[in-house]
């Protein structure tokens, strides 16, 4: 349908050799693991040799678009439909690359990302709503994923952003190390 | 625990496969050697009375991660742990139930189960804390999509977050809406007092989701849509994505309200207010949303081609990306709206980018003019290799209208064709290829030599069994017919050495068509089918047996069966096939006899379905269906009809006029065939009552005025069918040389036989009756054919000067010269040559150039000099060459009486 709103198809973060890191589909489109990982094979072979470091890249194939960003050894994807302005597509490319990079200080990279996963599972679930763009502006999207303002033990104006954070991070580090 | 073996035993075998790898997985991955059984056992400390909060955190990162990877868990396991999470609302701390809210979106099993949470979402439904509110209701409305008892239940609290203060309530319930849209939309509508105000909301997104939401409840009410956005576009609309939705909205009102209102089209002061917005992503969307527009004009879509080509620079590649690719489309029909671009466009061809790269090439390839085709296709050749086979093919599409625009052109472009072929590429690709070599060998009869030894070259190294076959077919069609057929019996017989049995098969058909045509090839024909006989193949074999005794090797007469092979078998297959069991039934002691199979002459009653020919004649022409199939189609039908059949080659068929108003009591169509020196008029007559039956069908046709035509016989129709097409014919002789026009008053002529309601069958006796049908008039255009000239200039030149009639018309005032241009082009029905229908933008002057040919193979070339004045008063200057000076006239004459 023309008049839709925008919908996304898929998100997908990558490392370096294509393998998942953390995906999510919207619709029925690849319904089945096997679907998934077909597609994920094709769009990683299709961009593997594109530089997309600096600005986004973009490309077309089996009726998709996809547009794409690697930073360090991660490869961050988001794929709409074809009729799709792909210039929106772009702001939740963004959108997701810096709510990441803010909720990791910048550390964007596979290491780092495993070890708060939690924190990048959240920052997908913010971004999008089965396939409905949720928010597109970075800092709150973070914010929403450290609930911040949601512990009523500490007032708003107590707690500064960067504080829970800080405090998020420790906790899960913790939590995973153990 | 059974489930502790399996981890030791794959890292077992990960341990002697890949040490290297292993230390450098284990320093990376917090995931290193996870496992399902593993994770499960862990996850029963959600039970635990004193909740571990990292713990549990740590735990339900590990079973996300596990889903993430496809790991599916079973419906006894995702119960255990949904049921086990739940507990976790016990727990105060705000990180943990953010996590536990993610579980129960991913992990819910079913419906069933969904009842346990409830309670505790709605609780978090009517927290204070905004966060628990906006998670509660995604989660909700997520996991009880479809359950309207329970939506109704808290279907008070929706509405109320929809008007939130806070924007994640509010976009949380908006969203939420939109999803439940779908399975319980009389719930959602009941809130479109809220979703009204929430449009006018602050917040960007909330906006958005808010307008997306209001044109969704009301998208079946065209006045509501059309009222909301009128509304809406005078208001000012925040967010850069609501003022994408807003024209989304707005192009699609005006292209429901563009087919009532003439002159000014409504919003598109909107659409190009659009283009000034300061979000790049609302400009594209009204750029493209202009070039999407029905029937846009040059000048509405000026301003958009202004915005799309400063994209083109831009050093975001999406934005070029999104910019070429929407000019590429919008050159397919205005070619000449993106030729400013094309400066812009030529530096892509370079891009890093090969998306980007392609769609600037094929975008040139379809605005470019004949001097740059070459250079074109030497940065083409340049990055094929680079490229996807999508894009590719794209190339090859690009190429072929390319090649058919500019004929003269076609050797560089055949070239480049072949090159490809030659090269890595997919089955969808090569059938790319090789359906436009064969479009222009059908359409530019210079190419055909060089294009069928491209194929034949081509077929020696093909793995793919459908192409092969193809170009085997059409080889045995074509080749018999050009210069040196004997170079092609090669390439042919090497297919029977060493392919498939499929394409062996086609290979011996393939010869057997060269020896039946090229009488000197025949000996040497029959040998090499003679070595066929020994195939292995049973199919290889009966049509080398078939094909020898045809040719006359064996003892049948040649003369008899040569036919055969030349023309396909008219009978319906269905047919053939029902005698045939009959034969095999009545044991076979006579020769079978093949006449005694009903042809599939179309007027022969309730004809069997069989008739493919004859459904596809009679439908009228669709637009976009190439005209020489169609034509060949014809051919078929009328060469069926034995009376028909030594009229000779048929030089031009019609277009299907209606001869009778829509939803009438008979439905009647004529096409005109012309024949070297016979005109047949066909009618396809259809009844549309079904109380009678209508016999012995015929048209006659009285001149009324002009030149006339000798009727020479009717073949009438003996039954009109019901509902479907039936044919009847009237031949007419033309002298040789002369065009006689004239007009024509058509009566349909049959007998009426009612039928008995009671019983279905028509009565024994009938009356006859008549119809008056519309006037059929026959114009010097049913003699002219369109046809291209690879090289116009050499065929002008070919034509004597002394043979050229020139003379001056006056056109008026027009809108434009392209207008003008192709006004004349219409009235005279001939092809235009080197793609000088299209004038370029601004010019005062133009010369188009056009061919044809009239029956008895006489070719016209015609010159259009176009000018136009200060008052856009258009003069034309028509100079016609032909061997025929009476034919000169005729085309003058087509002019002056226009």
């Amino acid at each position: 349908m023309e008049t839709s709103c925008p919908l996304i198809k898929n998100i997908l973060i990558l490392d370096g050799e294509g393998k998942r890191i953390a995906v999510k589909y919207y619709g029925n489109e690849w319904a089945t693991p096997g679907a998934q990982a077909t597609f994920e094979k094709s769009v990683f072979s299709k961009t593997q040799r594109t530089n997309a470091r600096g600005e986004a890249e973009i490309i077309m194939f089996d009726n998709v678009i996809t547009v794409f960003k690697f930073v360090s050894d991660l490869h961050f994807y988001v794929t709409g439909n074809q009729d799709e302005n792909e210039l929106i597509l772009v702001t939740v490319l963004q959108a997701l690359f810096d709510a990441i990079s803010l909720l990791l200080r910048n550390a964007v990279e596979k290491k780092t990302v495993l070890e708060n996963l939690d924190l990048v599972l959240l920052t997908l679930d913010e971004i999008v709503d089965g396939g409905v763009i949720l928010e597109t502006e970075a800092s709150v999207i973070a914010s929403r994923v450290t609930m911040r303002g949601a512990d009523s033990d500490l007032p708003l104006s107590e707690q500064t952003f960067t504080q829970a954070l800080a405090s998020a991070k420790e906790q899960i580090a913790r939590s995973l190390l153990n | 625990m059974a489930a502790e073996q399996p981890q030791t035993a794959a890292n077992a075998v990960r341990d002697t496969v890949k040490k290297d790898e292993d230390k450098e997985e284990e320093e990376l991955s917090p995931f290193y050697g996870i496992e399902k059984g593993a994770v499960l056992q862990e996850s029963r400390v959600f039970n635990d009375p004193q909740i571990d909060v990292r713990r549990c955190q740590q735990i339900i990162t590990k079973l996300l991660y596990l889903l993430n990877q496809g790991d599916a868990f079973t419906k006894v396991e995702a119960t255990e742990v949904f049921f086990s999470g739940t507990k976790l609302f016990q727990s105060k701390d705000i990180n943990l139930r953010r996590m536990v809210y993610l579980m129960i979106k991913e992990i819910c099993p079913s419906s069933d189960e969904v009842i346990i949470v409830t309670s505790s979402l709605m609780k978090d439904m009517n927290s204070k804390t905004d966060l628990y509110r906006s998670n509660a209701i995604r989660v909700l409305c997520n996991i009880s999509r479809n359950d309207t008892a329970l939506l109704s239940q808290v279907e008070r609290y929706l509405k109320q977050a929809v008007v939130d203060k806070n924007s994640v309530v509010a976009s949380a319930a908006l969203v939420s809406g939109m999803h439940l849209l779908q399975g319980s939309p009389e719930i959602v509508k009941r809130w479109s007092n809220e979703v009204q105000e929430a449009v006018q909301s602050k917040n960007p997104l909330v906006q958005a989701h808010a307008l997306a939401l209001l044109h969704q409840i009301r998208q079946n009410d065209r006045l509501a849509v059309s009222k909301l956005v009128t509304s809406l576009t005078r208001s000012s609309v925040r967010s850069p994505l609501a003022q994408c939705l807003l024209i989304r909205y707005v192009s699609q009102v005006i292209a429901e309200s563009s087919a009532a209102t003439n002159g000014e089209r409504p919003f598109y002061d909107f659409l190009e207010g659009c283009l000034r917005h300061k979000a790049e992503m609302v400009i594209f969307e009204a750029a493209r949303a202009i070039a999407n527009m029905n029937d846009v004009t040059t000048r509405e879509l000026t301003p958009a081609i202004t915005v799309l080509q400063l994209f083109l620079s831009s050093s975001k590649p999406v934005l070029r990306f999104a910019a070429v690719r929407t000019l590429n489309k919008v050159a397919m029909t205005h070619p000449l709206a993106v030729t400013n671009c094309n400066i812009d466009m030529e530096s892509l061809i370079s891009d890093q980018n090969r998306s980007i790269a392609t769609l600037a090439i094929t975008t040139l390839l379809k605005t470019g003019n004949e001097s740059s085709v070459e250079r074109l296709l030497k940065q083409i050749t340049s990055f094929m290799s680079d490229i996807a086979d999508e894009f590719k093919i794209v190339v090859v599409e690009a190429i072929k209208s390319l090649c058919l625009k500019f004929p003269q052109k076609y050797p560089v472009l055949m070239n480049f064709l072949s090159n490809i072929l030659r090269e890595e590429g997919g089955f969808d690709y090569k059938k790319a290829i090789v359906e436009s070599i064969l479009n222009l060998i059908r359409d530019i009869p210079d190419a055909k030599e060089s294009g069928l030894s491209h194929l034949c070259e081509f077929i020696e190294d093909c793995e793919f069994t459908y192409l092969s076959t193809q170009i085997l077919h059409l080889l045995g069609k074509e080749g018999p017919n050009t210069q040196d057929p004997a170079k092609y019996i090669r390439y042919i017989y090497n297919r029977v050495i060493l392919e498939n049995a499929t394409v062996r098969a086609s290979a011996v058909s393939a010869l057997a068509r060269f020896g039946a045509v090229v009488e000197y090839l025949q000996p040497r024909i029959i040998i090499l089918l003679k070595r066929c006989l020994h195939d292995n193949d049973d199919e290889v074999r009966d049509r080398a047996t078939f094909y020898l005794a045809a040719l006359g090797a064996g003892e049948t007469s040649a003369e008899t069966s040569r036919p055969m092979l030349l023309s396909s078998l008219n009978k319906p297959l269905a047919d053939l096939e029902a005698n045939l069991r009959d034969y095999m039934m009545g044991g076979c002691d006579k020769t079978f006899d093949i006449s005694c199979v009903s042809s599939t002459k179309p007027n022969l009653g309730p004809a069997p379905k069989a008739a493919g020919g004859a459904a596809a004649a009679s439908k009228p022409g669709q637009n976009s269906a190439p005209e020489v199939p169609q034509a060949d189609a014809y051919a078929e039908v009328l060469n069926e009809i034995p009376e028909l059949a030594d009229l000779g080659r048929l030089f031009k068929s019609s277009a299907p006029v209606e001869l009778t108003e829509a939803e009438t009591e008979y439905m009647v169509k004529c096409v005109k065939h012309v024949f070297p020196e016979h005109v047949v008029f066909q009618f396809s007559c259809s009844n549309t009552i079904e109380e009678q039956v209508l016999e012995d069908v015929s048209v006659v046709m009285e001149p009324t005025e002009g030149e006339e035509l000798q009727e020479e016989f009717t073949l009438p129709l003996v039954s009109m069918p019901l509902n479907e097409c039936g044919e009847t014919y009237v031949c007419m002789k033309r002298a040789e040389g002369s065009f006689a026009v004239g007009k024509y008053a058509c009566t349909l002529k049959f007998t009426v036989k009612e039928v008995d309601p009671s019983t279905g069958e028509a009565e024994e006796d009938g009356y006859e009756d008549e119809y008056q049908l519309e006037d059929i008039e026959v114009s010097v255009l049913d003699y002219l054919q369109k046809t291209a000239v690879s090289n116009f200039r050499k065929s002008w030149e070919d034509i004597d000067e002394e043979m050229e009639q020139t003379s001056v018309y006056g056109l008026g005032a027009r809108e434009s010269l392209q207008e003008a241009v192709e006004a004349v082009m219409e009235i005279l029905g001939m092809q235009p040559c080197e793609g000088t229908e299209v004038v370029p933008p601004n010019a005062r002057s133009h010369t188009s150039l056009l061919s044809g040919n009239f029956v008895g193979n006489c070719q016209v070339l015609v010159r259009l000099y176009f000018g136009v004045d200060q008052s856009n008063a258009v003069a034309v200057k028509v100079a016609v060459r032909c061997e025929d000076a009476a034919v000169s006239e005729l085309v003058h004459q087509i002019i002056s009486e226009a």
